[in-house]
């Protein structure tokens, strides 16, 4: 065992280059950002760091603790949807022939090879007023209309005078709409990565019992793959509610996410202590998720885990 | 449909088949397993047992044919609504339920009522010789508690017919004989019909009222033990069950009808009971041999003369193996009836090998 005791040298000097990276990278700006915390600003670029938690309180303010509530809200809807779209979805590849699964997984990774920016640009197209979800709808709502006048009730205008365009951009809605078709696939692959795992003569054993798929599904399938929707979960969680861009793109003025705000504090109102206290802030979130999930994974040994 | 069927049909299989891609899994299967019966499927590895047991339960759908439980017809019928349940190879109990849950799942699925699902739960476990196992979980039994486990959770349910994939291959010799026993008991206590699976000729013999044997998809040779051991219809199953020795030949009708001339490389023109004609396999079990030091034939007997080149003892008996010239040695078997007889043969040993006409076999598939 332990090699490394036996040729320290080598192991330093592959373990130098990633450490150094991660110091002067990571590390290192962290530390900083850390610091400016808990400063005060001087002037127009000094800070000041006197350990002042005032950066921290400020965050307490309605203000902004409604926006970080409002952006756990978001990014929580964002994540159950996942949750509810990416269960079925990777339960049907986890049962495809399995020689179509990789396939089937690559169409989920697909929209990764675009640049996020762009696919943002493109959900714009599809539903801003001259979209096309709006341009299906008005199809619709003109076929209905039609349909009534053929069948004599087109006096009675039960659709309305004319097609209004839904409003379906700038509003918290499109932003859970766009954060969940960024990180479907966050959600997916770990659950599917947990079902390929799940034996499937247990399922077998359940139907052979007499249950029918949908208990099946409650009573085995379920809890086994539970470490596995945890951690789809926070997978899924911690992305969505950083999010940056999908909330300044597709949001309205209310619908700003904690991002978007420590944004404006690193340039629009160049209050680095303060969004650096944000930024933290965001972090022990994400940390506490973080511990909730290995804290489930270690008490249930028996599933299939991610 | 169901007026046509004998009353103590459980299982009427029509011409089953099943295809995997261009492998013919399951290839025409007909049969009938009777009601209490301790069935067995054998066949070598890949021949299609499991398929056609999964056939049964409905984890697998027939390309053509149909199957009858309980003279229902089972076409669309889904694994759920079957009155059969398996014992998987795996036996694939639930990781995340104790022993008690387990063995009460299909009960609770079936909506029993509470009083009835702790008795039938708890008289299982008793059954399988596992009670006050109920809180274990199932990492901490070993291989043949979960086997029992899995035994009770199918049985709890009263099937039809107990479907079993291999149940034995997965323990140890020792345990494995014990468990044969234990099955044949528990099968007769509870008088439910066994279709049990395996691929060890032996373990279906000494389990099994009836054997099917399977090869390549088909079903063989349907027969009790002893019939199949002894009157086996073709070459393959002479083979497949037990151990046998075989001499290729050419059959003509002789004089008296109903003989037939066979000559044969090794044993010469030899005159047997039956009807053939064109190549023919002969055959003779190793127990059938009688092995002396003397020289010369008896009447009635085959003879051959040879040298034994190896001798395997297994306590009771000895298996010899005779080189008599070409091609395979001939085995033969000696009983160990003698404490202190000493070894009647030892290798180099030149002896004469008879038998009595009426134990060979005459094969001609
Ligand atoms: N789901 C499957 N897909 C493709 N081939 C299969 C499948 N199940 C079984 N087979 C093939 O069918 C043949 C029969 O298999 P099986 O019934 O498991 O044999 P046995 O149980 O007698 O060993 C084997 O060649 C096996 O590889
Ligand atoms: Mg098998």
């Amino acid at each position: 065992m332990e090699p490394w005791r036996k040729a320290p040298a080598v192991f330093v000097a592959n373990l130098l280059p990633p450490a150094a990276w991660l110091g002067v990278f990571f590390v290192l700006p962290l530390s900083l950002l850390w610091l400016y915390s808990f400063g005060d600003k001087v002037g127009i670029t000094g800070i000041d760091i006197n350990w002042t938690l005032a950066n921290y309180a400020r965050a307490a303010d309605p203000l902004y603790l409604g926006i970080l509530i409002k952006s756990v809200w978001i990014a929580g809807a964002a994540t159950l949807t996942c949750l509810m779209i990416g269960l079925p979805v990777a339960l049907a590849i986890s049962f495809a022939p399995r020689h179509v699964q990789p396939w089937l997984l690559l169409l989920i990774i697909l929209p990764f090879w675009t640049n996020l920016l762009i696919r943002t640009y493109a959900l714009i197209a599809v539903l801003r007023t001259n979209g096309h979800v709006n341009y299906v709808l008005e199809w619709l709502w003109s076929a209905g209309d039609g349909l009534l006048n053929l069948i004599g009730l087109g006096g009675y205008q039960i659709l309305g005078t004319g097609f209004t365009p839904w409003s379906l951009l700038y509003n918290d809605a499109a932003v859970v709409t766009g954060l969940v078709y960024v990180h479907l696939p966050f959600m997916v692959l770990p659950l599917y990565a947990a079902l390929y795992r799940l034996d499937r003569s247990l399922i077998e054993a359940s139907l052979d019992l007499g249950a029918g798929h949908l208990r099946t599904f409650f009573y085995v399938i379920a809890p086994l793959v539970l470490p596995g929707i945890a951690s789809g979960v926070i997978i899924t969680f911690i992305p969505a509610l950083g999010a940056y861009l999908t909330p300044d793109l597709l949001g309205g003025t209310d619908s700003q996410m904690i991002a978007n705000v420590i944004e404006r504090q690193f340039k629009a109102a160049n209050d680095w202590p303060f969004g650096s206290a944000l930024s933290f802030l965001l972090m022990y979130i994400t940390f506490f998720g973080l511990a909730v999930r290995s804290l489930l994974a270690g008490r249930r040994g028996g599933g299939v885990s991610a | 449909m169901a007026s046509q069927i004998s009353q103590d049909t459980i299982i009427r299989i029509e011409g089953v088949s099943k295809k995997f891609g261009r492998l013919q899994a399951v290839d025409n299967v007909s049969m009938e397993i009777k009601r209490g019966e301790f069935f067995a499927l054998v066949g070598p590895s890949g021949c299609g047992k499991t398929t056609l047991l999964r056939l049964l339960a409905g984890f697998e759908t027939p390309d053509a044919g149909r199957i009858l439980i309980e003279g229902r017809d089972m076409t669309g019928v889904t694994a759920n609504h079957r009155p059969v349940n398996m014992l998987f190879q795996s036996y694939a109990i639930f990781p995340h339920m104790n022993v008690e849950t387990n063995v009460s799942y299909g009960l609770k699925i079936a909506r029993r009522p509470r009083d009835e699902i702790m008795a039938r739960t708890e008289e299982a476990l008793g059954l399988v010789k596992l009670s006050g196992y109920e809180k274990s979980h199932p990492d901490e039994l070993s291989g043949g508690q979960r086997q029992r486990v899995a035994l009770a959770r199918a049985l709890v349910m009263r099937p039809a017919v107990l479907l079993l994939d291999e149940p034995l291959s997965a323990l140890d010799a020792k345990l494995r004989e014990a468990m044969q026993l234990e099955m044949v008991h528990l099968q007769k206590t509870v008088g439910i019909t066994f279709l049990i699976v395996t691929h060890d000729q032996s373990e279906a013999l000494s389990m099994a009222g009836r054997i099917a044997v399977m090869h390549q998809g088909s079903v063989r040779q349907i027969a009790p033990p002893g019939e199949l051991y002894e009157a086996p219809n073709c070459r393959f199953v002479a083979d497949f069950i037990g151990k046998i020795n075989l001499f290729e030949g050419t059959a003509r009708p002789a004089d008296q009808p109903g003989r037939v001339r066979v000559h044969t490389e090794k044993l010469g023109i030899l005159e047997l009971q039956g009807d053939a004609e064109g190549s023919v396999t002969l055959a003779v079990r190793p127990e059938k041999i009688i092995i002396s030091h003397e020289p010369g034939g008896l009447e009635g007997q085959i003879s051959l003369h040879g040298t034994v080149m190896d001798i395997a003892y297994f306590g009771g008996h000895s298996k010899l193996f005779i080189d008599i010239g070409a091609g395979q040695p001939l085995m033969a078997e000696i009983t160990n009836s003698n404490r202190n007889g000493g070894p009647r043969v030892a290798p180099g040993d030149r002896v004469r090998c008879g038998w009595r006409a009426v134990d060979t076999l005459l094969l001609t598939e």
